[in-house]
């Protein structure tokens, strides 16, 4: 692979790598940091490149696999995630306030989920893949991958709702 | 859309049977203002996910690393050694005979100095001892050991 394909091809994931590096590792330096890694990794691979038939589903894996051996490496060592990157609007409307309020619930409730069910949210609502994309991906069944989605869709409406009908009453 | 429809549709996404095409429409359903009020929490689930994909990786990503430094690091210390060899070497060498015959009159010169202070080191130590025995006899009369 040519740089001029590299560039074309390659470094327009840039975006889904760093988002799905951020959902798994949580604080933006760490993502940022992984993203610079797994390019230059990449890089570095760009002559075997031309032999998968889809990069971006290579790419994407190759990030899976590189937040999970850093976070188990993290785990190992005993340290504590450093969280929060929470965007704090100044909105004066009360509405406006209660939506972000329950917009960074979301991303919280999100975080509490399991790291399959977080990437596989990720890899779906966020970014909009097919379920034999995510299969591909996170080396699953399509199936396998429509049940854990269905599951943390599921925990994270009743946790909303929970929260929503405790603000209400 | 109708509200029927939404419903129905939120219902699959739970279930996660729903294909692309109707998760945009749900997307679309829930960024517009006339949301029901009975759904009001999905308005934020949906509403997170389009924030998060407009997350950009800000910084530029260096594909070339300082890697090459090392490779110079190491022929520039190499280079350094054989240098250093090379002086050494041809340093020695590089005596005159004169600086030769100085160096050899002052090796000379200085073995007799150090003889000269050892044949006096050893006058002295003569004397010590003999007045360690006087010491040791003053001693013997003073006590009577035996």
């Amino acid at each position: 692979m040519k740089q001029t394909e590299f560039l074309n091809t390659v470094l327009p994931l840039k975006d889904k790598v760093y988002r799905l590096a951020k959902r798994l590792l949580v604080s933006r330096d760490e993502a940022e940091d992984a993203t610079q890694e797994l390019y230059f990794k990449l890089w570095k691979n760009k002559k075997k490149l031309k032999d998968y038939k889809n990069v971006e589903a290579f790419a994407m894996t190759m990030t899976k696999n590189y937040c999970l051996d850093q976070l188990k490496a993290k785990r190992s060592n005993n340290l504590t995630l450093v969280h929060s990157n929470y965007k704090d609007g100044n909105i004066s409307l009360q509405k406006e306030m209660e939506l972000k309020d329950s917009v960074s619930k979301v991303h919280e409730l999100i975080e509490t989920l399991p790291e399959k069910q977080k990437m596989i949210i990720q890899l779906r609502d966020v970014e909009n893949y097919e379920f034999e994309e995510i299969g591909k991906i996170l080396d699953l069944q399509p199936t396998a991958v429509r049940v854990a989605l269905s599951r943390a869709r599921k925990t994270i409406r009743e946790q909303l709702t929970k929260q929503h009908n405790y603000g209400i009453s | 859309m109708e509200l029927a429809n939404i419903e129905n549709l939120l219902e699959k996404y739970d279930n996660a049977t729903t294909s692309l095409q109707e998760e945009a429409a749900l997307k679309d359903y829930f960024s517009s203002d006339e949301v029901a009020p009975h759904l009001i929490e999905y308005k934020a689930l949906f509403t997170y996910f389009n924030d998060s994909k407009e997350e950009r990786y800000t910084k530029t990503i260096p594909l070339k690393r300082k890697q090459t430094n090392f490779w110079w690091l190491s022929v520039a210390a190499s280079v350094v050694l054989m240098i250093s060899v090379y002086v050494m070497n041809t340093g020695v060498d590089q005596i005159t005979p004169q600086e030769r015959l100085e160096a050899e009159q002052a090796l000379k010169d200085t073995k007799q100095a150090f003889q000269l202070i050892s044949q006096n080191l050893n006058k002295g130590g003569n004397v010590a001892l003999a007045g360690l025995g006087e010491f040791e006899k003053a001693q013997n009369k003073v006590f009577k050991t035996e």
